[in-house]
């Protein structure tokens, strides 16, 4: 068994004007392609082989360089998607806004440090609104295509919301104005997925 | 002291069509201009604020770092282009190439594979060791060999804003362009001074 380029859950063009449809297509078919081949060929032969990704991830630490590079960027992609919808934007409700507003002071704060975190990684790599073990919400971010389900992150836990800040994601349409790009991001959270993983 | 960045010795469309014009407008006039004036900003009132930009990327960190090793990797990399470039070194610098890689050939496979295959953001080197043995090398985001104690002779920029506009993910393909670029009358030079 070998993991597959998972489908985008709408069209190339449903994020416009925020995302543009040209972005859409290149990252998933090909940096996303990309990183769901080299998995497949990185995990041949080896132990791992027929692990779901979230046991690739667990033990990432004692395998190649390859398996993390491509297993990040495998399962990031796929979340990412997930977490962006035509629908989106706007603030969630409930439980999980004051989830927020207990961990960061407010929605508006929240929104601050997670934009920060994204714009402030240098290089590549993913800012992630993260709940830990004893059910706390944390921002972090991750360089290149690790992430808080691998054993040795620095910060460990669910990742509930991700952002992706490899140049690839933005350079089309921002070029070097990565903040305008997070600001757009936010206008296509699909907070509803991101809710969903905070129950869980 | 105030980092300036240095005026390119060719027009913005002179390397055309191997790297667009829009391309340098970004990559130098945005991101290597904002490079030097992070750099002016946060080393104000530090120690740094005198020192040469060499000296701020081997005694700094942080921010201060990045961006002070990103000012040098940039002019490192722009200043050995040109148009119509391309071709060959000569002289000690292409026997120093035979010597340590086998032949040219070999050289520019080996550093074209370094490019191709660093993951996320940084650069590729040429780089000569102490005893002058030359090297290729990878570092990520600003890492510069100087702070290794090797001399850098050339680079190549794999960030992906060095090529997402004209090639997109397709890195090696901008990285066959590079070879077209090279000023190896400047690297020469620079391999002659070491
Ligand atoms: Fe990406
Ligand atoms: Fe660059």
């Amino acid at each position: 068994m070998s993991f597959e380029l998972p489908k985008l859950p709408y069209a190339y063009d449903a994020l416009e004007p925020h995302i543009d449809a040209r972005t859409m297509e290149i990252h998933h078919s090909k940096h996303h392609a990309g990183y769901t081949n080299n998995l497949n060929a990185a995990l041949t032969g080896t132990d791992l082989e027929g692990k779901c990704i979230g046991e690739v991830l667990a033990s990432v630490s004692k395998h190649s360089a390859a398996v993390r590079n491509n297993g990040g960027g495998y399962y990031n992609h796929d979340l990412f998607w997930k977490l962006m919808s035509p629908n989106g934007g706007g603030k969630p409700t409930g439980i999980f806004l004051k989830a927020l507003e207990d961990n960061f002071g407010s929605f508006e704060q929240f929104k601050d440090e997670f934009s920060k975190a994204a714009a402030t990684r240098f290089g590549s790599g993913w800012a992630w609104l993260v709940k830990l073990s004893d059910g706390s919400l944390k921002i972090c971010s991750t360089p290149n295509q690790d992430n808080p389900l691998m054993d040795d992150a620095e910060v460990k836990g669910t990742p509930i919301l991700g952002l992706d800040v490899w140049e690839h994601a933005y350079y089309l349409k921002f070029q070097n104005r990565r903040p305008d790009y997070i600001s757009e991001f936010f206008e296509v959270v699909n907070w509803e997925e991101a809710f969903k993983r905070f129950q869980d | 002291m105030k980092h300036e960045l240095p005026k390119l010795p060719y027009a913005l469309d002179a390397l055309e069509p191997f790297i667009s014009e829009r391309t340098l407008e970004f990559h130098y006039g945005k991101h290597h201009q904002a490079y030097a004036n992070n750099l002016n900003n946060l080393i104000e009132g530090t120690s740094f604020e005198n020192a040469d930009l060499i000296d701020i990327i081997m005694k700094s960190d942080g921010g201060i770092f990045n961006n002070a090793a990103q000012v040098y990797n940039h002019t490192f990399y722009f200043m050995a282009l040109k148009p119509r470039g391309g071709g060959q070194p000569r002289g000690k610098l292409y026997d120093a190439l035979v010597y340590s890689f086998g032949s040219f050939d070999n050289f520019k496979t080996e550093f074209s594979k370094a490019g191709a295959t660093l993951f996320g953001s940084g650069w590729v080197w040429l780089v000569a060791d102490k005893k002058n043995k030359l090297r290729i090398i990878q570092t990520s985001n600003a890492g510069n060999p100087l702070c290794d104690d090797l001399v850098p002779i050339m680079t190549l920029d794999v960030w992906e804003h060095a090529y997402y506009l004209d090639t997109q993910n397709a890195r090696p393909k901008y990285i066959e362009n590079f070879w077209e670029l090279i000023n190896w009358e400047l690297i020469e030079t620079r391999f002659e001074n070491l």
